[in-house]
């Protein structure tokens, strides 16, 4: 158990205690689970906005004239696909083919990028890349610099708009712009991790609190509400968005997750893995990253719960919860590849008992319109 | 401030009994409600099921755990709350009502004794 005095505060942790969080302990850090309740927050960022405290994250920065090959020779996507302002979704692999972490690059310049890594990987992540970089690119860990937000809902664009003026340079999906705030230089990127569309908002820790709760008036007659990690995890599984530690480890490759399109295995590069990936690509995957459903009301699905086809184990929950916009409980499993098309029937197995699933097409919830 | 009736038994772990005759019904707290948050689904005992003080008897499930919840008393589970089943959220709107999990038919009625009362178990959790 991880000794309380340990854990590491964001700039926030006071703006938190006076918004009456209940504060745990995730990956190292305090961090908000609720404010008013994981439901509640959750049906905010649907129907209107919520804004999370992501500043636990990490922040790279890699630049120089061969910063782009070294980072097309280290992660899977295609990074030369990237036009300035562009961002993609990633994964750092090991040389088994298995997920070191996944991550968010965008290229600010042809020679400038900025890499977002998760809170649990910083150090494994800079340790890893330490190893691997050449004297000519350059590489920062700015973690420490920097705090963000993550401002996400159907209303989270409308806020923004309103908050930072007509002066803004609105991002496009997948797109990061640089704007100055109070004299302040903060980064906006068209990114998220709910399912809705919104904006990941990153700055220097010195304007954090100021920050947030500007914005958090400005949001208030659109309804935005402080959400915490509990909402955010339901609403990530709802899009059936992967968490690393849960859905992605360093025992899956990401065609086993089923991230095959974030994977270039035709682009020049090599990179750590991409021979693994190419064999299993060629062989076939034993086992698929699924998503289901309970069939009625029951008990919410739990990581490390067994899945059963009859007497016979096929699986393992890496993800489960309640789904607060759907109303029945949904998870994340890798079962065996026969038991892995939408419409097959499972039995999960809750405190002895079998309880009938179903495995689905992904994701469970996608905003229309 | 956490609600307390007065005329109920509190035991340690946060669940509460209001014994009728040789009767008694049980649910959580006003607290443990409120440290739970979000109740989604609650899993009861058997009818007929047969429970000793201080063993696991339910499990209430919030969005993020599962929480054991504990026989106060022993005897006879003799009724329980289908409407827990539909409505789970009852839990949290009204904890020593409508949200009541189940009667026991007490077989050692001393067993009460070593509950707190409304100012004991309100000491307990620091009200």
């Amino acid at each position: 158990m991880t000794d309380p005095t340990t854990l590491q505060k964001t700039a926030l942790f006071t703006a938190h205690q006076k918004l009456d969080a209940r504060l745990v302990e995730f990956g190292g850090w305090h961090m908000p689970v609720q404010y008013g309740g994981i439901v509640e927050e959750h049906k905010a960022v649907r129907e209107a906005a919520g804004v999370f405290d992501i500043s636990h994250m990490g922040e790279f920065f890699v630049s120089g004239p061969n910063a782009a090959a070294f980072l097309n020779g280290l992660l899977t996507n295609d990074v030369a696909k990237l036009a300035d302002g562009q961002g993609q979704y990633t994964l750092m692999l090991n040389e088994q083919g298995s997920v070191i972490d996944d991550l968010i690059i965008y290229r600010q310049a042809r020679d400038q990028y900025f890499l977002v890594v998760n809170a649990s990987k910083i150090e494994e992540d800079r340790a890893w890349m330490g190893k691997k970089i050449p004297a000519a690119v350059h590489f920062s860990d700015k973690s420490h610099d920097y705090s963000a937000l993550a401002l996400q809902g159907p209303k989270a664009l409308e806020i923004a708009r309103a908050f930072f003026g007509p002066g803004w340079p609105e991002p496009k999906r997948n797109e990061i712009t640089t704007y100055s705030w109070n004299c302040q230089e903060i980064l906006t990127a068209r990114t998220g991790y709910t399912g809705e569309d919104g904006i990941e908002i990153f700055f220097k820790h010195e304007i954090a609190e100021n920050f947030f709760f500007a914005l958090l008036e400005a949001g208030k007659p659109f309804g935005l509400k402080p959400c915490g990690l509990g909402a955010r995890d339901t609403l990530r599984l709802e899009a059936c968005l992967p968490l690393n530690g849960n859905d992605l480890s360093d025992k899956r490759t990401p065609l086993e997750a089923g991230l095959g399109i974030f994977i270039s295995l035709t682009k020049e590069a090599n990179f750590p893995g991409k021979d693994v990936l190419l064999r299993q690509k060629s062989e076939g995957l034993k086992e698929k990253l699924i998503a289901f459903r309970l069939k009625d009301k029951g008990p919410p699905p739990r990581p490390h719960y067994l899945l059963f086809q009859g007497a016979t184990q096929v699986g393992e929950v890496t993800s489960g919860a309640p789904s607060p916009t759907l109303g029945y409980g949904i998870g994340l499993a890798y079962v065996r590849a026969d038991c892995a098309t939408p419409g097959t029937g499972l039995d999960l197995e809750v405190r002895g008992a079998r309880v009938p699933v179903e495995v689905v097409k992904k994701p469970f919830y996608k905003r229309v319109g | 401030m956490s609600n307390l009736p007065e005329q109920l038994r509190y035991a340690a772990s946060h669940e509460w009994i209001k014994v009728e005759g040789a009767v008694g019904t049980v649910g959580i707290t006003d607290h443990a409600q409120h440290e739970l948050s979000d109740v989604v689904y609650v899993d009861l005992p058997k009818v007929g099921a047969q429970i000793t003080a201080g063993t696991t008897v339910a499990v209430i499930e919030s969005v993020k755990a599962a929480s054991d919840i504990y026989a106060p008393v022993s005897g006879e589970v003799v009724e329980v709350n289908g409407d827990l089943v539909k409505k789970p959220e009852l839990v949290n709107q009204d904890p020593y009502g409508a949200a009541w999990l189940f009667r026991i038919k007490l077989s050692k009625p001393t067993e009460l004794d070593s509950l707190k009362d409304a100012a004991g178990y309100k000491a307990q959790i620091g009200g």
